[in-house]
């Protein structure tokens, strides 16, 4: 095999070794944002000894494997809940969970919404690619309406989530949304969300070609690129539309990114005065 | 006189040129590579690899700019490209 230099900065924090070639189909949006999460952590100049990793099962869900940091592949849907306990249990580490729109809304729904509100540190990267692409193609809580899946074979009837909207609504700090397509934007929101201090949501929009796209006709990856490039429109694009032009768009951009107080602080904080009242009462027996 | 050709002393402006390394073995020829090029340096080949996917050649690589967008795009981690040189801009 072609030996790979040190020095390029993929292979630095990949277990390029042994893991390599990936699973994921080819012209799959996975690859992509995983590049671009590991640009961002290299920019920030982190070790890899600081951050963990976590994710739940899923085509997405399969990220960790392939990074060298610390890493958590758990339960389907139940990464975010798997994060709060690493974070709770050493608030130091720098914790990343990786999520598919299947494993955070539909059968994590309730950890994602109430890691949201409590505004715990975790950055969550979502990769929705409108569809469960590791098992064959049902649909999921984001697949638009009148699509075609093996669960909805005459067309989906079911109204769509909007994971950023939900998210809102549910008090996260940081929520961005952008796709695989805009990979610099991706990386420099994910670079935005990991510094944040409190809940921070991207959503990356995926081309998932092998799946969705042949279910629904929506030609090769490159097509597949090209029609997030023109219907996934920066908010100041987005506005500027009409509102019958905006059927069909969708906006992306940082939605939200405000301070909050943080859990693990809080957390930390309550724990401080409780023992320092027992220390008083202690002191008076004594 | 044109005094505005070497403003404040700055030194002419640099090219940068590129080499591109493809792991062939990795590459699953999806084409984003071929596709987002902007300098069109390079093109699907008709050669296999033992997964049997067709991976990227290179057709003008004295045209690559060492830009990183192929690098970028890549899904498998299957190209990137290193600054061979810097030449002076041309007139
Ligand atoms: C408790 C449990 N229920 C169901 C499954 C089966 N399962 C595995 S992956 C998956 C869906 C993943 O979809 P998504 O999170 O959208 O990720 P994608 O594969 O699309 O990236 C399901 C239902 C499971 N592994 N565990
Ligand atoms: S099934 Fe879809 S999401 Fe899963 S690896 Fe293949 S292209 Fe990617
Ligand atoms: S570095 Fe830029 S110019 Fe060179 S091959 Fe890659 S995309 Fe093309
Ligand atoms: S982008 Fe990567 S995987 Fe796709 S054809 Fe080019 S080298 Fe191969």
């Amino acid at each position: 095999m072609q030996k790979i230099p040190q020095k390029i900065i993929h292979n630095k924090y990949l277990r390029h070794r042994k893991k390599f070639p990936h699973v994921w189909c080819p012209g799959c949006s996975n690859g992509i944002v995983l590049g671009a999460v590991i640009r961002a952590v290299a920019e920030l100049e982190w070790k890899r000894s600081d951050i963990t990793m976590v994710s739940g099962i899923g085509c997405s869900s399969r990220m960790p494997v392939y990074v060298d940091f610390n890493t958590l592949h758990t339960l389907h849907g139940r990464a975010i809940a798997f994060a709060t306990g690493v974070k709770l249990f050493k608030p130091e580490l720098k914790v990343i969970v990786v999520t598919g729109d299947g494993d955070a809304t539909a059968i994590g729904g309730n950890h994602f919404i109430h890691a949201a509100r409590r505004n715990i540190d975790l950055t969550v990267i979502l990769l929705n690619n409108y569809i469960y692409g590791m098992t064959g193609g049902q649909y999921s809580p984001t697949t638009p309406i009148g699509d075609r899946t093996t669960t909805t074979p005459y067309g989906n009837i079911d109204p769509a989530f909007d994971i950023c909207e939900l998210a809102l609504g549910a008090g996260a700090a940081f929520v961005a949304r952008t796709t695989a397509y805009h990979a610099t934007e991706a990386q420099t929101f994910i670079k935005k969300a990991l510094v944040h201090k409190g809940f921070s949501l991207v959503e990356i929009i995926c081309a998932c070609p092998i799946i969705y796209g042949r279910m629904n006709k929506k030609g090769d990856a490159p097509a597949m690129m090209k029609s997030m490039k023109e219907n996934i429109l920066s908010i100041k694009a987005y506005e500027k539309l009409t509102e019958e032009q905006k059927e069909g768009k969708i906006k992306r951009g940082i939605f939200r990114e405000v301070i909050k107080p943080e859990y693990t602080e809080e957390y930390d904080k309550l724990v401080k005065s409780l023992q320092a009242s027992i220390g008083e009462v202690d002191n008076d027996r004594t | 006189m044109r005094y505005w050709e070497v403003p404040f002393g700055k030194e002419k402006p640099k090219t940068p040129i590129g080499e591109i390394h493809i792991l062939k073995e990795r590459c699953k020829g999806c084409g984003f590579c071929v596709e987002y090029c902007p300098k069109d340096v390079l093109e699907m080949s008709d050669e296999f690899n033992s997964k049997g996917y067709h991976p990227p050649k290179i057709v003008n690589e004295e045209n690559c700019v060492n830009c990183g967008l192929c690098e970028m795009i890549c899904p498998e981690f299957s190209i990137w490209c290193t600054l061979k040189e810097e030449v002076a801009l041309e007139n």
